[in-house]
């Protein structure tokens, strides 16, 4: 792929990193894993986890990335974060080209960037006490002073936990508990850009909607940023300001989340939609069943990657790849990437 | 394969339910000593209907459901008391060689996870092929193979003849899930029992399993069992619902009824914090508070007390009874409250 072709996509896709609004913006993003195998352990094939995807968001906004396991949405949230150096394509922070910073500028950038996980206990180390987890959290960004215990237990209420669960460890507590350590990590730091990887597809709705709510009411009283993840379109559609709705590595919708909802273009965005079981038995809505499962990202189908699924394909679909393109459309920007419409 | 279900009172027509269980309790010996996992549950199921059973997890779906199919680990946990009646017989009361008559031949169950009832060293055709042989003992062999082969393309499977050459790890999380159901039918069972089959799966992936369900009870006429943690899946598929807390039914209903009208404090809570599609974005979610206790710290009363917020003092003391609260026809809560209307 050429330079000029991902240049022209990211700028039909997004208002530039030059916006000064925008605090986090990403500009054809791709990331391949070489697959291996053979007697020689040879790169046999390469996986397209996220294809040339660019975005950007502005200061207090959290934008949803939504779709299915294996679309890339971890792979892209890992390489925003600098955890994957991507394959192609950069990433922006307050209008900064990360690769470009020198290695001192890049730690304290990286410092305004943190991570959320789905499963909190496996980013938790199991033989330290909270007050350690967090206390070490200070030391390995290199903060020449360590957390005190104060700071540590204001920190621990702020997510709604006790001050004296700074001496237990993480397996006494629940998985919404953890999550709460999880995220007191996570705004240690006065981070300004949190990217959180389905924090709360673990777990149980009750316990869910509690962590939903703290993570609202932290952005609110922190001015945090959120690069939400979530295969979960109905919790998603509940935190994010915009959306981008990701198939096989690449965004294949992306607007407001009021507009997903209440247009959505994109075939897959619509079976998505309703393939989400409503809490009412009364509901009626249109059901779309997709045939198939999702094609491996090493191979993926040629032309629009959805084709081999779409109740609406057509000839051009399986040879031409729809771009990613603003709709003719009142209101907020509309991105869509689908032949019917352009 | 015909099945010969007596449901029906010849003379009145009465529809008797296919399964009934009765206060069911069961319990598991832990190195906290003996805990109930399932401390009363009843509720029916009518014949060709979709019972839901819906709840956290931990609170004793799976438990109830492996206390109905036989499968309880043993020797940790039994069935301590109450009934479970098919076909006129109390399941417990059987004989292991009785019960297994039954299982995976009248009553079959699948999983969240098929690889845990798939044998990975098995291909799929001989898997499929076993269970002919031991619930059609007379079936030939080519029979068995014709079986087979009609069961994987009637749920959904392309290419069953080479699917039947497969292992299980050779096929997506979806075909498995397929191949499972195919296996769970094999028998044409008047009840399949399914745990939380869509859990692992992707939603469109989801849909599709959930409407094969459907469709295939349409044509066979079994009742279908349905667990999940899930609401939606509740509201979408089922005739019947059944939700538990903490081991214990809250409260049951006409599915319509229980998300009209629902009257457990429980119920109520976990259908308000289901983030909705249509509310404003970032608007702050109803909650319930607290956490699901462990079932050695269960509060002595209602075992919703301790995050329930109208709990009064009884609650504190005495487990309401099951069924305290006819909210309204075939509905009931287990809840002190008062109710709008009792019969
Ligand atoms: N470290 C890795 N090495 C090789 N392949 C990977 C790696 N991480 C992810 N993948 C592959 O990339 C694709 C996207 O994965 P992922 O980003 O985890 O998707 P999602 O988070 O949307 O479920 C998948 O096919 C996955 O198998
Ligand atoms: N084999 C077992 N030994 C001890 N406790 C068990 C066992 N199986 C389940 N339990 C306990 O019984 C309760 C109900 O579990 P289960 O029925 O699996 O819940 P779920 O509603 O999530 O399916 C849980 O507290 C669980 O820890
Ligand atoms: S481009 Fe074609 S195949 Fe792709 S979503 Fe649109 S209509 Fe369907
Ligand atoms: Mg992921
Ligand atoms: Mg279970």
């Amino acid at each position: 792929m050429t330079d000029s072709r991902k240049h022209d996509q990211a700028n039909g896709a997004v208002e530039t990193s030059l916006d000064s609004g925008n605090i986090l913006s990403v500009s054809g993003l791709t990331k391949h894993f070489p697959v291996r195998g053979g007697i020689f352990l040879g790169q046999t094939g390469v996986v397209h986890a996220v294809d040339d995807v660019s975005f950007s968001i502005k200061k207090g906004e959290t934008l949803g990335l939504v779709g299915e396991s294996g679309c890339g949405k971890t792979t892209l949230g890992r390489c925003v974060m600098g955890l994957y150096p991507p394959t192609a394509g950069k990433v922006f922070l307050h209008g900064k080209n990360m690769a470009l910073e020198n290695s001192r500028q890049m730690k304290s950038m990286r410092l305004q960037m943190q991570m959320i996980f789905q499963d909190p206990f496996e980013s938790l180390n199991a033989r330290h006490t909270v007050g350690e987890i967090l206390r070490e959290k200070y030391i390995i960004h290199g903060k020449k002073r360590v957390g005190t215990d104060q700071e540590i237990k204001t920190l621990l209420e702020r997510v709604g936990l006790s001050g004296d669960d700074i001496h237990r460890f993480p397996h006494e507590f629940s998985g919404g508990q953890r999550q709460r350590i999880g995220i007191a990590r996570a705004i240690s730091l006065n981070p300004r850009v949190v990217i959180c990887d389905e924090p709360v597809s673990a777990l149980d709705v009750s316990v869910q909607s509690q962590i939903l709510n703290l993570m609202v009411t932290l952005q609110r009283e922190m001015g945090l940023t959120y690069l939400f993840i979530s295969h979960d379109l109905a919790v998603v559609k509940h935190v994010s300001d915009r959306i981008a709705v990701m198939y096989l590595g690449k965004i294949v919708e992306f607007t407001t989340a009021r507009a997903l909802y209440k247009h959505p273009y994109h075939p897959y965005t619509r079976a998505l939609l309703s393939a989400i079981p409503l809490p009412d038995p009364l509901a009626r809505k249109q059901r779309i069943i997709l045939k198939g499962e999702v094609p491996s990202p090493e191979t993926p189908p040629p032309g629009c990657r959805f084709h081999t699924r779409c109740p609406h394909v057509m000839d051009i679909c399986s040879t031409k790849e729809p771009k990613l393109k603003p709709l003719k459309v009142q209101g907020s920007p509309h991105l869509t990437a689908c032949h019917l419409y352009f | 394969m015909v099945n010969n279900r007596v449901c029906c009172s010849p003379e009145t027509g009465a529809v008797f339910p296919l399964l009934q269980v009765d206060g069911l309790v069961t319990a598991f010996d832990t190195e906290k000593g003996c805990v109930n996992a399932v401390d009363g549950a009843s509720f029916s199921m009518a014949p060709g209907t979709t019972l839901g059973i819906v709840g956290e997890s931990g609170c004793g779906k799976s438990v109830t459901a492996l206390s109905i199919m036989g499968l309880l680990p043993r020797p940790s946990g039994r069935i301590v008391s109450g009934h479970i009646v098919f076909d006129g017989k109390d399941l417990p009361t059987l004989s292991p060689k009785e019960m297994q008559a039954i299982r995976g031949r009248r009553m079959s169950m699948i999983f969240q996870e098929p690889m845990t009832a798939l044998n990975p060293v098995q291909r799929i055709g001989s898997q499929i092929n076993e269970i002919y042989a031991i619930h059609f003992p007379g079936m030939t062999k080519k029979q068995r193979t014709r079986g087979a082969v009609t069961m994987l393309s009637q749920v959904g499977i392309a290419e069953p003849s080479m699917v039947m050459n497969n292992y299980p790890h050779q096929l997506s999380g979806g075909m498995r899930q397929r191949v499972m159901i195919a296996m769970a039918l094999a028998s044409s069972p008047d009840i399949l029992i399914a745990d939380e089959p869509t859990t692992a799966l992707d939603v469109t992936v989801q849909a599709q399993i959930l409407e094969l369900i459907k469709e295939l009870q349409g044509k066979m006429g079994m009742s279908v069992m349905l667990i999940t943690h899930d609401l939606g899946v509740i509201a979408e598929n089922c005739d019947d619902a059944v939700v538990m807390y903490g081991g214990r039914v809250v409260e049951r209903a006409g599915v319509k009824d229980l998300f009209k009208n629902p009257f457990h404090p429980y119920t109520k809570g976990l259908i308000s914090s289901i983030p909705g599609l249509a509310e404003k974005p970032k608007s702050l979610l109803p909650t319930i508070k607290g956490r699901v206790p462990s079932l050695d710290k269960m509060p002595l009363g209602c075992r919703f007390s301790n995050r329930c917020p109208h709990v009064m003092d009884i609650c504190h003391t005495t487990p309401p009874p099951e069924t305290l609260v006819g909210v309204s026809r075939g509905h009931f809560a287990s809840c002190y409250l008062p109710g709008e209307s009792r019969d």
